[in-house]
C-alpha cells in the first residue's frame, strides 16, 4: 500500500469518513493483543507529538505495571503552527480510535480518555460521533482541553484533566508509572495512535514499506509560511524538503530560511531543500522532525522579529514553576526584543551565550530546551540580520507581518 | 555504589545555601539557582553533598544513589 495511509479514502466535502467506509479500505481491526508490542518494535514506530519517543517501549512499560491502567490520547496540539492531529482527527476518527483501543489491549487498560483542544470543534465532534456509532460512549471519553503551549506537555495534560492546574509535575514519576487518576497511563498522540491501528493489521513489514530504515513509516506534516497552498499532507519519512514545499503548491516568494519541528524546531537555511525530512538525516543538522511542522519563511519577512516574537510568545507560555525557565525566558525574550529595536546591550552576545547555555535541561519539562533550540539555530542562520539591527536598528520588514504568527486565521487552514 | 545529586527544579526557590556549602558540584546561574555537576561525585566529597541537601530550606536538593537505568 502506497500514500496515502492515514489519510487514505477522505469524502471529498470535508466530513469525517464513516466506519463503513472506513472498514472498506482499511479491512477490520487486527487482532494483535499484546503482541502489538513486539509488532511496534519490529516497525520502529516513534512518537509522533514531538519527542520521538519509541512507541514500543512506552507500550512495555505500561502493560509492565500493576493494577488498573489507562490510555490517554493526547490531541491537546499546543503547537502553534500544528494541525495534523486536529485535521486527523476531524477525518479519520475510527482510525485513532482503533489504534487506541489496539493500545488499550496491548497494555491491560480499560480506560480511554481523548484529550482535544477546545477550539477544535470539528475533531471533537468528529471523535465524540464515532464513539457514540461503535457504542464506545462507556469506555472512551472525550474532553475538551484549554489552549495552551503546555496543554500538550503530558504530564501538565493528566494533571488538568484530573482536576488540578495545567502545569507540568515533578518527575518522576512519569505518566507510565502513575497518570490519569494515579493509574498507569500510556500517553500517544493521534498520529501516533492511528499508525498502531495499522500495524495492528497489516504488520511491521507493512509499515516498513515506507520510509527509511532509521526513519520508517509515513508521517503527517502542516506545512505553512510562504507557500501557495499551505496544509497538512502525509508523506513517506525521508521526503526531500523540496518535494514537500512543492505539494504545498511551491513558494510564494524566495525563501531565506525553513523552520523545521516547529517552536521547539530547528532552523535550516534556505540552501536545505534537499534535506531530507528524516530524523537520521536530519539530525547531521541538529533537527528532528517532531510533530512534522513545516513554516517556509519568506525573504520578506524580518527574521529577528520573528525569534523575538516567537521567544515572547514562548516565555508567556511558561509555567513560571522552575527558576531557569521563569527568569531565563523573559530576561531572552527581553534580550532580543531589545536587539530587534537597535537597542542591544553592548555585551549582547556574551549573554545570549550564556544564557542559551544556562537556561535547558533544567526544568520540570523541556520548554525552556526547545525554546533555546529555537533561538540558538535561528541565531546562527541569522546572524547577517542580527548584526544588522543591532548595528541600525529596526528593519524595513520589521513592521510587517510575522510568518510565526501563534493565531493562525482559518483560511490558511486547508487539509490535504 | 556511586551517587549524584538531582535538584526538584520546582521545589527549588533559589536560596544559594547549596552552592555555598558544596561549590566543587554546584555553580548558580544568573539568576541564583543551582546548575548541579552531572558526575557522580566521590566518596571523599559525598559529606559535602549531603550537608548541602540537608540545608536545603525547600528540600530540593537530593542525594540519589545511581541506578543502572532499565
Amino acid at each position: 500500500m502506497t500514500l496515502p495511509r492515514l489519510l487514505a479514502g477522505l469524502p471529498e466535502d470535508g466530513s469525517p469518513i464513516s466506519l463503513a467506509d472506513h472498514e472498506a479500505i482499511h479491512g477490520p481491526p487486527g487482532e494483535s493483543g499484546t503482541g502489538l508490542i513486539e509488532a511496534t518494535a519490529r516497525a520502529g514506530l516513534h512518537g509522533r507529538g514531538g519527542a520521538s519517543f519509541p512507541t514500543a517501549v512506552k507500550l512495555h512499560s505500561v502493560s509492565q505495571e500493576r493494577g488498573p491502567r489507562a490510555v490517554l490520547v493526547n490531541a491537546a496540539e499546543g503547537e502553534p503552527m500544528s494541525f495534523k492531529d486536529r485535521v486527523l482527527l476531524a477525518r479519520a476518527p475510527h482510525l485513532v480510535l482503533d489504534g487506541a483501543l489496539a493500545a488499550a489491549a496491548a497494555v491491560g487498560a480499560d480506560r480511554i480518555v481523548v484529550a482535544v483542544r477546545e477550539d477544535a470543534s470539528a475533531a471533537r465532534a468528529a471523535v465524540t460521533g464515532a464513539v457514540a456509532e461503535r457504542g464506545l460512549r462507556r469506555r472512551v471519553k472525550v474532553r475538551a482541553v484549554p489552549v495552551a503551549y503546555l496543554a500538550g506537555q503530558e504530564g501538565a495534560l493528566i494533571r488538568h484533566l484530573d482536576g488540578g492546574p495545567l502545569k507540568p509535575p515533578a518527575v518522576p514519576p512519569l505518566p507510565y508509572q502513575r497518570g490519569l487518576r494515579g493509574h498507569p497511563t500510556l500517553v500517544q498522540n493521534p498520529e501516533t495512535m492511528a499508525h498502531l491501528a495499522l500495524i495492528d493489521r497489516h504488520g511491521a513489514g507493512w509499515f516498513r514499506e515506507l520510509g527509511t530504515e532509521r526513519h520508517p513509516g509515513s508521517a503527517l506534516v502542516t506545512v505553512t509560511g510562504a507557500v501557495r497552498g499551505p496544509g497538512v499532507q502525509e508523506i513517506a519519512c525521508g521526503t526531500a524538503l523540496e518535494e514537500v514545499i512543492r505539494t504545498a503548491g511551491g513558494t510564494t516568494e524566495p525563501l531565506q530560511a525553513v523552520l523545521v519541528g516547529g517552536f521547539h524546531g530547528t532552523w535550516l537555511p534556505a540552501d536545505h531543500g534537499s534535506i531530507t525530512l528524516d530524523d537520521e538525516n536530519l539530525r547531521r543538522h541538529g533537527a528532528s522532525l517532531a510533530a512534522g511542522v513545516i513554516v517556509a519563511l519568506g525573504e520578506s519577512a524580518c527574521p529577528v522579529q520573528e525569534l523575538a516574537q516567537t521567544m515572547a510568545w514562548l516565555a508567556d507560555q511558561s509555567a513560571h514553576q522552575c527558576g531557569p525557565c521563569a527568569n531565563g525566558m523573559p530576561a531572552l525574550a527581553g534580550l532580543m526584543a531589545a536587539l530587534a529595536a537597535g537597542r542591544a546591550p553592548r555585551e549582547y552576545r556574551q549573554r545570549l551565550k550564556r544564557w542559551c547555555a544556562q537556561v535547558p535541561g533544567r526544568g520540570a519539562c523541556h520548554l525552556p530546551d526547545g525554546a533555546v533550540r529555537f533561538l540558538s539555530t535561528g541565531l546562527a542562520v541569522f546572524a547577517e540580520e542580527v548584526a544588522d539591527h543591532v548595528a541600525h536598528g529596526p528593519c524595513d520588514a520589521c513592521a510587517g507581518p510575522v510568518t510565526l504568527a501563534v493565531a493562525v486565521p482559518r483560511a490558511r487552514r486547508r487539509a490535504a | 555504589m556511586s551517587a549524584k545529586l538531582r535538584v526538584d527544579p520546582i521545589a527549588c526557590t533559589g536560596h544559594g545555601l547549596c552552592h555555598e556549602l558544596f561549590p566543587e558540584w554546584i555553580e548558580l546561574d544568573d539568576w541564583g539557582y543551582p546548575m548541579i555537576d552531572d558526575r557522580p561525585i566521590p566518596a571523599d566529597l559525598l559529606g559535602h553533598a549531603r550537608r548541602a541537601a540537608d540545608a536545603c530550606p525547600k528540600l530540593a536538593l537530593l542525594v540519589e544513589a545511581e541506578r543502572a537505568r532499565g
